[in-house]
């Protein structure tokens, strides 16, 4: 026995450039400290939070480069080996997904600088954007299931933050509903955690994968449909979306657009990892579930965002329904289904970001937030109104755009499967673009293409300080989404070498590097 | 043993369930707190009950002598309770917050964010 010992342990020291796993995280926390201090410096708090953010990219996109050449890499901490110590390992799909988190992070700073006076700033709003992040960051990048619940609370405490910061009646209103229904779902999340641990002893997710198999599959079936609740909240598909459209529009839109990017993705992929990879056999008995989920979010967001007349809230049930396409790839997991059901993920943070941001742009010329009383404003600012019908575009998934690829994807997954379901999924697939389509050039045409409604008094010239760089974020944001949707090609490069690893875990489970038995 | 805590497990989900169904939010705050216990007591529950056995490897010896508690689920707990106890407070003063400015305890009245009587949407296009 004593020669067990040592081989718990592991000897060698991680290489140097294994930690790109975890820099990305550290930094973040670390900037997200640094910042709390500084936080009465002024400019220098933004200039600051833009450097660590640019470092956090660039460790990102090296790990991104790294994991495409040679595979998924796993680094677990404090020299226990794995599933005793905490690992973090990164695939394609999570380095990917954690780059486009830090890229609409990196936006989001530009332009809420835009809108800050110079004495802002006092009120932490870096500092909990940079912790927010580094709960998206960890969410994305960890092998193990109670670190993501932990990175899913530090996400959740950073949000709740961000939602009050201004304390308005309306954003109090907002974040009692999201306060809580968030915090329910997590609380369901470690409720299944806790009924994972005892069925299976461990909750590292390259062990779940060797042991899962031989364990009570009526059990394992329990456990998958309370993690499909939990991160069906977190991810506001359709029975459980109510906190979104209460929520989102509380905030100032620079909140709303990081909240957008980044929150609903986060449990949308925790839900891929968790029921497409690590429990596919539970997933199997949820199929039915997962498909009605999956239709029911599909057809009735694009409607609520027909019915709606503010304009956040509007795309508020956009964000709902793009969160019905990845639902369809959960829900049929083929090849072609999860790549779909993974770019759709990417091309959302990106363009949703870009949505919420072209609308911030949109209230403040107008100085209104409800489309009833906006118009003409195409005369006032063309530029604008391109940005916006770009992303309505993009959003409902018409050709040249982002958007349409992973619909594509997930089409021609629906064609392929056999049974029923595909067959109906790709009907709603198509009925949602169409009525997005219906939805998104109607808030286009309400708030640029009619004339101004009877009565509206023009606004006053809002102020044009910082206006450039509002403008040059939301610009570059948009630039990225439609460079993407025309040069697809390394995107369906990175989802062939990527997307297989989903359906057959066997390359991110030799990356862990499991000690012999299970404790 | 672990029949008795399932059982309390139950009923410590039962009333927080029972409690977040409430209108009022400080009764939905305890309903929470108590469905959080439950699933803290969940836990413990599910990493196996043992007596009298703390996980401490004695001087000398590489590993435990003999059966001991496991450790695992502690710190889980540890953690849970952690997290737990701040989203409560946070939960705690956001709910006074709004009833100050709100000046509603009760969930059916809290509409500003979301206004009863909207106007519907205009027809053209």
């Amino acid at each position: 026995m004593a020669e067990l010992v040592p081989s718990a342990m592991i000897e060698t020291m991680t290489a140097a450039a294994d930690w790109v796993v975890v820099l990305p995280l550290v930094l973040c926390l670390m900037g997200a400290a640094a910042t709390l201090m500084l936080r009465r410096s002024g400019r220098l708090t933004f200039m600051f939070s833009l450097l660590i953010l640019v470092g956090v990219i660039a460790c990102e996109v090296t790990l991104l480069l790294r994991v495409l050449d040679s595979g998924p890499l796993s680094m677990t901490m404090g020299k226990w080996l794995p599933p005793f110590g905490i690992s973090f390992t990164a695939d394609i799909f999570g380095a990917g997904f954690a780059l486009a988190a830090a890229v609409v992070t990196l936006a989001v700073l530009v332009y809420a600088q835009g809108e800050r006076g110079a004495d802002d700033g006092r009120d932490g709003f870096h500092s909990m954007v940079l912790l927010l992040l580094a709960g998206v960051t960890g969410s994305f990048l960890t092998g193990d299931l109670f670190n993501l619940y932990v990175w899913f609370e530090v996400m959740l405490i950073a949000s709740f933050g961000l939602i009050v910061l201004g304390g308005s009646p309306a954003q109090l209103d907002g974040a009692v509903k999201y306060g809580f229904l968030n915090f329910l779902a997590t609380t369901f999340f470690l409720l299944a955690l806790g009924l994972l641990y005892g069925l299976l002893g461990t909750l590292n997710m390259a062990d779940i994968l060797r042991v899962a198999p031989s364990a009570n599959p009526a059990a394992m079936a329990g456990v998958a449909a309370l993690l499909l609740l939990a991160f069906g909240m977190k991810a506001a598909a359709f029975p459980v979306n109510a906190w979104l459209p209460a929520a989102y529009h509380t905030p100032p839109a620079v909140i709303s657009a990081l909240f957008a990017g980044l929150l609903t993705k986060v449990g949308v992929y925790a839900m891929l990892r968790s029921l497409v990879v690590l429990l596919p056999a539970s997933r199997d008995l949820l199929e039915p579930v997962l498909v009605a989920v999956a239709l029911a979010t599909l057809l009735i967001a694009p409607l609520g965002a027909i019915a709606e007349t503010n304009l956040r809230r509007a795309i508020g049930f956009l964000v709902i329904g793009g969160v019905g396409s990845v639902l369809a790839g959960i829900a049929i997991p083929s090849l072609a289904g999860v790549s779909g059901a993974g770019l759709y993920v990417f091309h959302a943070i990106l363009t949703m970001t870009a949505l919420y941001l072209v609308a911030g742009l949109v209230e403040r010329q107008t100085g209104e937030t409800d489309t009833r009383r906006m118009g003409g404003l195409y005369a006032a600012s063309a530029p604008v109104s391109m940005l916006f019908f770009a992303l309505v575009l993009a959003t409902a998934g018409v050709p040249p755009f982002l958007g349409f690829w992973p619909k594509l994807l997930l089409l021609q997954a629906g064609l392929a499967e056999a049974g029923w379901s595909g067959g109906l999924v790709a009907m709603a697939l198509i009925l949602n673009a169409i009525l997005t389509l219906i939805a998104g050039s109607r808030l286009w045409a309400h708030i640029f293409w009619r004339s101004a409604p009877e009565g509206a008094v023009a606004p006053a010239v809002a102020s044009r300080q910082g206006e450039w760089l509002r403008f040059g974020a939301a610009g570059a944001l948009v630039a990225v989404v439609v460079a993407a949707g025309l040069w697809p090609n390394g995107l369906f490069e990175a989802l062939r070498l990527g997307a297989p690893d989903l359906l057959d875990p066997a390359r991110y489970v030799a990356a862990v590097g499991l000690a012999g038995g299970s404790p | 043993m672990e029949y008795v805590l399932a059982s309390l497990v139950g009923c410590f989900v039962a009333l927080g369930v029972y409690l977040l169904l409430s209108r009022s939010v400080i009764r939905m705050l305890l309903g929470l707190v108590v469905l959080g216990n439950g699933v803290n007591l969940l836990i413990f529950t599910a990493g196996r009950l043992t007596r009298g056995a703390a996980p401490i490897v004695p001087p000398g010896l590489d590993q435990p002598d003999g059966v001991i508690a496991n450790p695992l689920p502690q710190a889980l707990i540890l953690t849970a309770i952690v997290i737990g106890f701040a989203m409560f407070s946070f939960l705690l003063v956001l709910a006074f917050r709004a009833y100050q400015s709100l000046d509603a305890d009760n969930t059916d009245t809290m509409r500003v964010a979301e206004p009863v009587d909207a106007p519907n949407p205009p027809l053209s296009y």
